[in-house]
């Protein structure tokens, strides 16, 4: 028995997904009295370093190059390590990795799934595991009546615990099937955090005005080390690239803190927010129904009070 | 070309959200019923464009109750040609794709198309089931798709960009924002839907997962704590001693 997680990787650089899995892998193996066993699939230089967020043991499925994202030559490589190490539970990232991948493990090794998991399982009686349902407005608990359980886990639903013990590697030799896909180009962002994956998002609407309102915008970014967002109305007229878009139709997130600065705040944008741990919202119209949602909220002209709280910021990290 | 459709049925965004029977069943009393707006506008109408440049048939196949017929029209309206209403109440992800993938592995299907996740569970899970049970390659999320042959080239949406990728027919794609252009049906779409096909089949037996255990709904927020806008030092006071954020 074990619990086994896949460790997503761009080159050499683990994602921060893969150390929330590490820990929570570890914590709910401390549970079932059982090892978290990561799994890294193609060539990377230091799979053991997993051990400091709480992997036991590492199975590396070694390749010459990094193995481009195809569902089925990763679910062939995970139902493997599944194998191997006699895994009782699966954790992936519910990211565009882990939720190509959950559905296709599911049907492969007839194990349960639970997607989105934002808490570790309750295992008396059962395995149930919770997760945000209905965009935010409810919580669903399944119980997980398969042999093997898999889940995937919501962004910042875990903090990564860090120690200073590497995990012995191990290599696993799968022999993988030939991709049907093939990956020609990836556009990502550089040297910014992804929305997903984001601690702290400055999101910002129409209240701005025009596209070249933004420089307040990052510039307050910059103080939190956040990263950007938008509303869907700024990107539809393109004053914003459409990957910044949070909401309904763009990405959901669930960062620690989220600025709403000129929005509105719909019930589409909400669904992509509301789970969110604390909302900040700043909006020069008191009626906007964004402050129903929000923790705090500012009642001012966002031109006059974002710089204001940028300067804030900056003296109290100075302080700090 | 012959293109699957599938589509789910999801509370309006706006639904007010309840639960009845002990929390284990949501609470559908009142709430108005929508076709899952990833299925509708991005992935049917990419299916109807393509029909329209190359040719082809849309069949739609939806897995759920007789109320859901609406639904089913109304996406023939848009444009399908045919329709599958596999009968059952309140399916799991599980349940539909196993329906789904048992409909389709006879029909040849070269493309199947679905939302990227319902707007309801939110779970992405029937693509990803439906692809592994018929033992297809899966392209989620996506963004663009152009098709020359059988080979597609497809913009993918991944954390903080894209990523393209070229496969080759028969696929499973399952549709975000951008694929298409909303459509809305016309008149002459709405009376040419209440004519076309609509087969009913009863589901092949499933073996459930999972099982729901109970719904619970967030304590309502505290009411938000307004800042003064000259104060800027407290808001900043306020993230860091109260909500310990920064």
């Amino acid at each position: 028995m074990s619990v086994i997680f896949l460790a997503e990787h761009q080159q050499d650089t683990f994602k921060k997904s893969a150390f929330e899995a590490a820990t929570f892998s570890k914590k709910l193996a401390e549970k079932l009295g059982t090892t978290a066993i990561g799994v890294v699939i193609g060539s990377m230089n230091n799979p053991g370093s997993l051990g400091k967020y709480g992997a036991d043991k590492v199975l590396h499925v070694q390749a010459d190059q990094n193995v481009p994202f195809d569902s089925q030559v990763f679910t062939e490589a995970l139902a493997a390590a599944a194998k191997q190490s006699d895994a009782s539970v699966i954790i992936l990232a519910h990211s565009s990795t882990g939720k190509a991948l959950g559905g296709r493990l599911s049907a492969r090794l007839k194990a349960g799934l639970v997607s989105g998991v934002n808490a570790l399982p309750d295992t008396e009686g059962g395995f149930k595991a919770r997760k945000s349902v209905f965009s935010g407005k409810a919580n669903g608990i399944y119980n997980i009546t398969s042999a093997i359980k898999i889940l995937t886990l919501a962004g910042n639903a875990v903090k990564p615990v860090r120690s200073e013990t590497e995990a012995p590697v191990e290599s696993l030799q799968v022999t993988l099937p030939t991709a049907r896909i093939t990956v020609k180009e990836i556009k990502t962002v550089q040297g910014i955090v992804p929305l997903p994956e984001a601690e702290i998002v400055v999101s910002a609407g129409r209240g701005m005005k025009d596209p070249g309102n933004w420089g307040i915008i990052e510039e307050l970014a910059a103080t939190l080390g956040a990263t950007t967002a938008c509303s869907r109305p700024v990107a539809d007229a393109d004053w914003r690239p459409h990957h910044e878009h949070v909401g309904q139709t763009g990405i959901a997130i669930r960062p620690n803190l989220y600025f709403a600065i000129g929005i509105s705040g719909a019930i589409q944008h909400l669904a992509g927010v509301n789970t969110s741990k604390v909302i900040v919202v700043i909006n020069k119209d008191p009626e906007a129904p964004f402050f129903k949602a929000a923790d705090y909220g500012v009642v001012g002209d966002l031109f006059e009070v974002v710089p204001k709280l940028n300067d804030a910021l900056k003296a109290f990290k100075a302080a700090h | 070309m012959k293109y699957l459709v599938c589509i789910s049925k999801t509370p309006d965004t706006t639904a007010k959200i309840g639960f009845t029977n002990n929390n284990k069943t949501f609470d559908s009393n009142g709430v108005q019923y929508i076709m899952n707006p990833y299925d509708e506008w991005y992935a049917l109408v990419r299916a109807l464009e393509l029909k329209e440049t190359q040719g082809g048939d849309i069949t739609l196949i939806n897995v759920g109750g007789v109320d859901n017929e609406t639904i089913i029209r109304k996406g023939l309206a848009i444009g399908g040609d045919k329709a599958v209403r596999i009968n059952a109440e309140n399916p799991s992800a599980w349940f539909v794709a196993s329906q789904i993938a048992n409909y389709a592995k006879n029909e040849g299907f070269d493309i199947i198309f679905t939302g990227k996740e319902t707007i309801d569970y939110n779970g992405a899970e029937v693509p990803a089931m439906v692809a592994e049970l018929l033992d297809l390659p899966l392209i989620s999320f996506a963004s663009k798709m152009d098709i020359s042959g059988n080979k597609a080239t497809i913009q993918r949406d991944i954390e903080g960009g894209v990523e393209i990728v070229e496969v080759d027919t028969p696929f499973v794609i399952s549709a975000s924002k951008g694929l298409a252009e909303q459509r809305i049906p016309n008149m002459r779409g709405i009376m040419m839907a209440k004519t076309k096909p609509l087969e009913v089949v009863e589901p092949l037996a499933i073996e459930e997962m999972i099982e729901i255990d109970h719904f619970e709904t967030p304590p309502p927020k505290s009411s938000v704590k307004l800042v003064d806008p000259s104060d800027m030092e407290e808001l900043v006071r306020l993230l860091h001693e109260e909500a310990k954020i920064i």
